[in-house]
C-alpha cells in the first residue's frame, strides 16, 4: 500500500516534471522563432535600402548601358525629352537649379538654425526652453506641398510687390521655403548635438569662472563641432531630395539661374512632373529613373559622410 | 592677516565686459530663433486668415462638385485616412521589431552600424525616389498596380524609420535592472521582452506611431504615382482600389485647376495642417505627460 502511494506519487512527479519541461520546451521554442522573426525585421531597412537601389536601377539601366552618353547627359544644359524627332537629356540645368535653391536655402536656414539651437540647448531655461522646443517640433511637421502652397499663394505675390518682377516663381522663393523648411528639422538635430555635449564640461568651465558665453564658445561649440557639422549635412540632404516644394515654388522652367530672380527647374521636381507623361519602359521614362538613380547616390553619400562624421566625436 | 581685501568680492572691469558680452550673444541668438519662427507664424496666420471661412462640416463631408472647382473634400480625406490606416499596418509590426531586434538583441558592431545606417538613409533617400521605387517594386514588378496597397506600402517603406527610431529610443530608456532581474527569475529573452520592456515603453511607442501617421498623411510625391489620383468618382472599396488624397488634391488644386474657386486649395491645406499639427501636439503632450509620471 504504501509503496503503491510512493510509485504512484514519484509518477505524478515525474508526469509534472515532464510537463514543465515540455512547457520550458515551448517556451525555449518561441523565443528562438521570436528571435528569427525579430532579426529579420531588424535587418528589413537594410533590405528596403538594397531594394530601392535594386528596383529604380531596374528600371533605368537600359538607358545608361545603351544610349546615354555620360558627358552628355551631365554636361549639356539641353532637357526636351518630349522632343519626338530628337529627345535631348541634358541635366546639367536641372543640377544647378537643384544646386542654386539648396545652397539659398541653407545659406537662410544653417544660421538662423544653428543660432537658435544654441538659444535654446544653452541659454534659454524652464518654461521658455519647453515652449520653443515644441514649437519648432511641430514647424518640422508642416509638410512639404503645404510649403510649396506658400511658395505658390503667399511669397509669390510678396515677391513680385517687393522686386517688382514679372515672376516670383523663383530660386529666391524656392529657397527660402526650403530654407524655412528645413530650418526647424536643422534646429533639432544641433541642439541634439549640444545637448550630447556632457555637462561636466559645463560646470568645469563655470567653476573656473567663465561666463555663459565663454562655455558655449570654448567648450560646448568646440565639442559637439562633428554634431553640428553632421546635421548641417543632413540637412542638405534633406534640401536637396526636397520635391514637392521645390516643385512648385521654382516656376520649373529648364534654366542655369544668373540672378536669385530666375526661375529654375529642380532633378527631383522634374522627375514628378514628368514621371506621369512617360510611357512604361520608353527612354524618358528610362531616363527618369536614372535621375533617380543619381539622386540616390548623392543622398546615400551624403548620408554616410553625415554618420562617418557624427560618430568620429563618438570615438575620438 | 584675517582682513580680506574688500575689493575682492567686487567684479573687475573685465568681469563686466564678459557680462556684457554674455548679454550681447543672448540677444543675438535670442533674436534670430525669433526670426525663425516668427515668419512661418506669419504665414500660418494668413493660412487660417484666408482658408478659414472654406472650413466647415459640410466641406469636410461633401464631395467636390462642379468639375473640382467647388465644394469639399471627403474623398479626399477618406482617401487619406486609407492610405495612413494601411500603411501603419504594413509598417509599425515591422517597426517596432525592427526596434526590438537593435535594442534588445544587436551587439555593438559593424552589422548593427550598417542598419543604422540603412535606417538614415531610408529617412533620407528623397521622397520622389521612393515614388519611383514604389511604382518600379510594388506597381509593376508585384502587379498591384496604381492602388491603396502599392502607395500605402511605399509610404510604410518610406515613413519605417520614425517608428524604429521613437521605439528604440523608449525601450532603451527602460533600465537595465529591470530586465535582468526579469532574467534572474528564469524567463526568457522574448518573456522579459514581452512582460517587461514592452509594458515599461508603451507610451513612447506609441508616441512615435502618432508622428508616423503625421508624417505619412503629409507626403506627396510617393503616392503621386502608385495610387492617388486627383478625381476618382468612387470612394474606395478594397486595397486594390485607386484613391482621392489630401495631399495631391492640394497639390493639383493649387497648380492645374483653372478657374477653382480661391477658397478650395485654402481650405484643404488648412485641413492637413490642422491634422498633422493635431497629430504631432498630441504626440508631444503625450511624451510629456509620460516624463512627469515616469517610475524610474
Amino acid at each position: 500500500m504504501g509503496t503503491t502511494t510512493q510509485a504512484l506519487s514519484t509518477r505524478a512527479t515525474d508526469a509534472r516534471a515532464a510537463e514543465d519541461f515540455d512547457r520550458r520546451d515551448l517556451d525555449w521554442y518561441i523565443d528562438k522563432l521570436i528571435a528569427v522573426i525579430v532579426f529579420v525585421c531588424g535587418i528589413s531597412a537594410v533590405l528596403f535600402v538594397l531594394g530601392i537601389f535594386f528596383f529604380v536601377t531596374k528600371e533605368g539601366i537600359g538607358f545608361v548601358f545603351e544610349k546615354m552618353d555620360f558627358r552628355e547627359f551631365f554636361l549639356t544644359p539641353y532637357w526636351s525629352p518630349s522632343d519626338a524627332e530628337d529627345p535631348e537629356y541634358g541635366i546639367l540645368a536641372l543640377m544647378a537649379g537643384t544646386a542654386s535653391v539648396t545652397g539659398l536655402a541653407m545659406l537662410v536656414a544653417v544660421p538662423f538654425s544653428l543660432g537658435a539651437a544654441i538659444f535654446i540647448a544653452e541659454f534659454a531655461t524652464g518654461k521658455t526652453r519647453e515652449a520653443l522646443k515644441v514649437l519648432v517640433e511641430l514647424l518640422a511637421a508642416i509638410p512639404s506641398v503645404v510649403w510649396g502652397f506658400i511658395g505658390l499663394v503667399i511669397m509669390n505675390p510678396l515677391l513680385i510687390k517687393w522686386f517688382d518682377i514679372p515672376v516670383g516663381l523663383c530660386v529666391l522663393n524656392a529657397g527660402v521655403i526650403l530654407g524655412l523648411m528645413a530650418a526647424p528639422i536643422m534646429t533639432s538635430i544641433a541642439e541634439d548635438a549640444l545637448k550630447a555635449v556632457p555637462d561636466r564640461y559645463r560646470e568645469a568651465a563655470e567653476a573656473m569662472g567663465a561666463t555663459r558665453w565663454q562655455v558655449i564658445y570654448k567648450v560646448v561649440l568646440p565639442a559637439a563641432k562633428n554634431g553640428l557639422l553632421g546635421g548641417v549635412l543632413l540637412g542638405v540632404g534633406r534640401g536637396f531630395g526636397e520635391t514637392m516644394a521645390v516643385l512648385m515654388a521654382t516656376g520649373h522652367a529648364v534654366n542655369i539661374p544668373s540672378s536669385i530672380f530666375d526661375s529654375v527647374r529642380a532633378l527631383t521636381a522634374t522627375i514628378a512632373a514628368e514621371l506621369g507623361e512617360a510611357v512604361v519602359g520608353g527612354e524618358h521614362y528610362q531616363v527618369l529613373f536614372t535621375i533617380g538613380i543619381f539622386l540616390f547616390l548623392i543622398t546615400f553619400i551624403i548620408n554616410l559622410s553625415a554618420d562617418l562624421i557624427v560618430r568620429g566625436i563618438r570615438k575620438g | 592677516m584675517a582682513t580680506a581685501n574688500p575689493t575682492m568680492f567686487q567684479a573687475s572691469d573685465l568681469n563686466h565686459h564678459n557680462e556684457r558680452v554674455q548679454r550681447r550673444y543672448r540677444l543675438l541668438f535670442g533674436l534670430m530663433t525669433l526670426l525663425l519662427i516668427t515668419p512661418v507664424m506669419l504665414i500660418l496666420g494668413t493660412l487660417v486668415v484666408k482658408g478659414g471661412g472654406a472650413i466647415s462640416w459640410e466641406f469636410l463631408l461633401t464631395a467636390p462638385t462642379d468639375g473640382m472647382r467647388t465644394g469639399g473634400v471627403f474623398p479626399a480625406l477618406l482617401g487619406t485616412i486609407w492610405l495612413v490606416t494601411v500603411a501603419l499596418i504594413l509598417s509599425v509590426p515591422i517597426g517596432i521589431f525592427a526596434a526590438i531586434y537593435l535594442s534588445e538583441y544587436a551587439g555593438d558592431n559593424w552589422f548593427t552600424r550598417t542598419i543604422n545606417l540603412a535606417i538614415i538613409n531610408l529617412a533620407g533617400v528623397p521622397s520622389i525616389v521612393h515614388a519611383l521605387f514604389g511604382l518600379g517594386a510594388f506597381v509593376l514588378f508585384f502587379e498591384f498596380g496604381t492602388s491603396i496597397l502599392a502607395a500605402s506600402l511605399t509610404l510604410a517603406v518610406m515613413t519605417m524609420p520614425v517608428v524604429i527610431v521613437a521605439t528604440r529610443e523608449s525601450l532603451q530608456a527602460v533600465p537595465q535592472a529591470f530586465r535582468e532581474a526579469c532574467w534572474n527569475m528564469g524567463a526568457t529573452r522574448w518573456q522579459t521582452i514581452r512582460r517587461v520592456v514592452l509594458p515599461n515603453s508603451l507610451t513612447g511607442i506609441l508616441t512615435g506611431v502618432i508622428l508616423e501617421v503625421s508624417r505619412t498623411a503629409g507626403e506627396t510625391a510617393p503616392i503621386m504615382f502608385t495610387g492617388a489620383v486627383f478625381f476618382t468618382p468612387f470612394l474606395p472599396q478594397s486595397v486594390f482600389d485607386q484613391t482621392m488624397a489630401l495631399s495631391l488634391h492640394l497639390f493639383v488644386a493649387a497648380t492645374q485647376v483653372p478657374g477653382i474657386a480661391e477658397e478650395v486649395p485654402f481650405g484643404v491645406a488648412l485641413v492637413l495642417i490642422g491634422l498633422v499639427l493635431t497629430m504631432n501636439s498630441v504626440s508631444i503632450a503625450f511624451r510629456m505627460w509620460l516624463r512627469g509620471k515616469k517610475k524610474w
